[in-house]
C-alpha cells in the first residue's frame, strides 16, 4: 500500500461522514439549537443569580454567558462524538460495517480515518456555534478563534474515541441510547462546563472531587483558556493522556479477535 | 488461482456449523448450492475474513489468509447477503467511499464507475440516492460496488434472494459473462437450483460438511440423476422437500 492510497481512504471516509452529516438535517439544526438554547434561555436565567469571580483565565469579571461558552462548546464535540459512534452501532446492524472491514487497509488506520472525520464536524459545528454566541455580547478574540482549532480537534479526538470504545461494547442501537444517558449528562453536568470548580467545591465536596476526575472538566478547561490564546498546560496533560488510552482501547476493541470474543 | 480450504471447521459455541471442510475453487464460476443453515453464509463470512476459524487453513490466490489479508482483501469482491449500501447516500458516493476504502483515487474510481454501471444499465441513477432504487437496482449497485477495484475473486453470498425473474437473470447472466471475459474466480452462493448450470462447478453443502463437489453434469453421472434437483435431494436427504 503506497501513502497516495491512505491519502485516499482517509479522504474517502472523511467525505462520507461529512456528506451523511448533510443529509441528516435534523442533525444540524440540532446540533446548533441544543447549545443555543442553554446560552439563550439558560445562561440569560442564570446571569444575574450566578455570579462569576474573577478566575483565570478571565482578567476580569464575566457574564455567565461567556463562562458557559467552552462547556457548550464541549457540549457540541461531545454530542457529535457520541452520535457519530452511534452511527457504527448502526452501520453494524445494517451490514455497512462489513464494508469497511473488508477494506485492505488496516483497521486501526480505518478508526482513525473516522476519528479525524468526527473531530472535523465537531470544528464545523463549534465555529458555527461561536459566530451564533456574537449575537449575545460573546466576544472571542481572532487569536482566540485561532487557538480553539486544536483544542477542539484534540477534545473531539478524545470524546470520538470513547464513543467508539462504547459502540464497540454496544450490539444494538436500543442499548445505545441508555449509555448515552449515562454517558453524556453525567459527563457534563459533574464537570467545570456550567459552574466553577470552586463553586461546586462550596456545594459539596464529593461532587467536587468526582469533577476534579472527570476528564470532560479538563476538556472545558483547555478549551476555555484556548479561547483566551493560552495553554492551560495541566488540561492539555490530561486530555492527552485520556485521549491516546481512548483510542487504544478502542482499536484494541475493534480488532477481529476481541469482537469475535464478544 | 483460486479457493482453497483445507480441513476447515467452525462453531458458535457448542453447535458445529462447518466440520473439516475441504474446498478446491479454480477460475470459473463456482455454485455453492446447500439448504438453508447449511453453512454457506459461515463459510463465506469465513472466506471473506469477518470471522477467523481456529482450525483449518484458507488460500486464495495461494495466499494464506490469516497471514497476507490485506492483499487477499485488495483481490477480493464481495456482495453480501443482506445490504450493505448506506441508503442516505447516492449511488456515486457509495462507489466512490468504497472505492476510497481499496485506497483508489477519486479519478480513477469514476472511469471505472462510468463501465460498470454502463455494463449494469445503471448510468442514469448514478446520483440517485440508494433509499429510492427498488431491489433489483440495489443489488446491481453491489455488484458494481464488488467490481471497481477490479478483483480476481467474487464472492456473492445469496445475491439474487427476493428479486424478481427479471432481475435474477440480468445479475447472473452479468456475472456469467464477466466470468466467461474475465480470467477470475466467483463463487456464487445460493439455495436456488434452477441457477445451476450443467457446466458449473458445483459444490453441495449441508449440515456443514460437503456432500459433493465437481462439474454438475459429471456428479449428475456419478450418482446417476436426471438433473440437479435430483441430485440436491439425493445428497442432501431432504426428504421433505422431495
Amino acid at each position: 500500500m503506497t501513502l497516495n492510497q491512505y491519502y485516499y481512504c482517509c479522504l474517502g471516509i472523511v467525505k462520507r461522514e461529512i456528506f451523511r452529516f448533510f443529509q441528516q438535517r435534523s442533525r444540524l439544526f440540532s446540533a446548533l439549537v441544543r447549545p443555543l438554547l442553554w446560552l439563550i434561555v439558560f445562561a440569560a436565567g442564570f446571569r444575574a443569580a450566578l455570579g462569576v469571580s474573577i478566575m483565570e483565565p478571565y482578567g476580569t469579571y464575566i457574564t455567565y454567558q461567556e463562562y458557559i461558552i467552552p462547556g457548550l462548546c464541549c457540549m457540541i464535540v461531545l454530542f457529535n462524538g457520541m452520535q457519530s459512534s452511534l452511527s457504527m452501532v448502526y452501520d453494524r446492524e445494517m451490514g455497512s460495517m462489513k464494508v469497511l472491514l473488508m477494506s485492505p487497509l488496516s483497521m486501526p488506520f480505518l478508526l482513525c480515518c473516522k476519528l479525524i472525520a468526527i473531530a472535523l464536524l465537531s470544528l464545523m459545528q463549534v465555529y458555527v456555534f461561536l459566530l451564533c454566541a456574537q449575537f449575545v455580547d460573546v466576544d472571542i478574540s481572532f487569536l482566540g478563534y485561532l487557538t480553539a482549532a486544536p483544542a477542539v480537534f484534540i477534545i473531539a479526538f478524545f470524546l470520538g474515541a470513547l464513543g467508539l470504545l462504547l459502540s464497540s461494547l454496544i450490539k444494538q442501537l436500543e442499548n445505545f441510547a441508555g449509555v448515552m444517558n449515562f454517558v453524556i449528562f453525567p459527563m457534563f453536568f459533574l464537570s467545570s462546563a456550567l459552574y466553577p470548580l470552586w463553586k461546586m467545591q462550596e456545594a459539596s465536596i464529593w461532587l467536587y472531587r468526582i469533577c476534579q476526575y472527570n476528564p470532560f472538566t479538563y476538556c472545558v478547561e483547555l478549551l476555555r483558556f484556548a479561547l483566551f490564546g493560552q495553554l492551560n498546560s495541566t488540561a492539555f496533560s490530561v486530555v492527552l493522556s485520556v485521549t491516546v488510552i481512548t483510542a487504544v482501547l478502542a482499536l484494541i476493541s475493534f480488532s477481529p479477535k476481541f469482537s469475535q470474543k464478544r | 488461482m483460486g479457493i482453497v480450504t483445507n480441513n476447515l471447521s467452525f462453531a458458535y459455541g457448542k453447535k458445529q456449523a462447518l466440520n473439516k471442510v475441504n474446498l478446491s475453487l479454480s477460475t470459473g464460476f463456482n455454485v455453492l448450492l446447500g439448504p438453508n443453515g447449511a453453512g454457506k453464509s459461515t463459510l463465506f463470512s469465513l472466506l471473506t475474513g469477518l470471522t477467523q476459524s481456529a482450525q483449518g487453513t484458507i488460500h486464495i490466490n495461494k495466499d494464506d489468509l490469516s497471514s497476507n489479508k490485506s492483499k487477499i482483501m485488495s483481490q477480493m469482491g464481495v456482495v453480501f447477503q443482506q445490504s450493505t449500501l448506506d441508503l442516505d447516500l447516492s449511488v456515486k458516493q457509495n462507489l466512490l467511499y468504497y472505492a476510497s476504502l481499496h485506497g483508489i483515487s477519486p479519478k480513477k474510481a469514476l472511469i471505472n464507475i462510468d463501465t460498470i454501471l454502463a455494463q449494469l444499465s445503471l448510468t442514469e441513477r448514478l446520483h440517485d440516492k440508494i433509499r429510492t432504487l427498488n431491489g433489483g437496482h440495489r443489488r446491481r449497485v453491489e455488484i458494481a460496488r464488488a467490481l471497481i477495484h477490479q478483483p480476481k475473486v467474487l464472492l456473492l453470498d445469496e445475491a439474487t434472494v427476493g428479486l424478481d425473474v427479471d432481475s435474477r437473470l440480468l445479475i447472473i447472466s452479468y456475472v456469467r459473462n464477466l466470468c466467461a471475459q474475465r480470467d477470475i474466480c466467483v463463487l456464487w452462493t445460493t439455495h436456488l437450483m434452477d441457477e445451476v448450470e450443467p457446466s458449473d462447478q458445483l459444490i453441495i453443502i449441508n449440515k456443514g460438511e460437503i456432500q459433493a463437489q465437481d462439474q454438475s453434469s459429471k456428479l449428475c453421472e456419478q450418482h446417476k440423476v436426471d438433473d440437479i434437483y435430483q441430485l440436491y435431494f439425493a445428497l442432501t436427504h431432504n426428504t421433505e422437500a422431495v
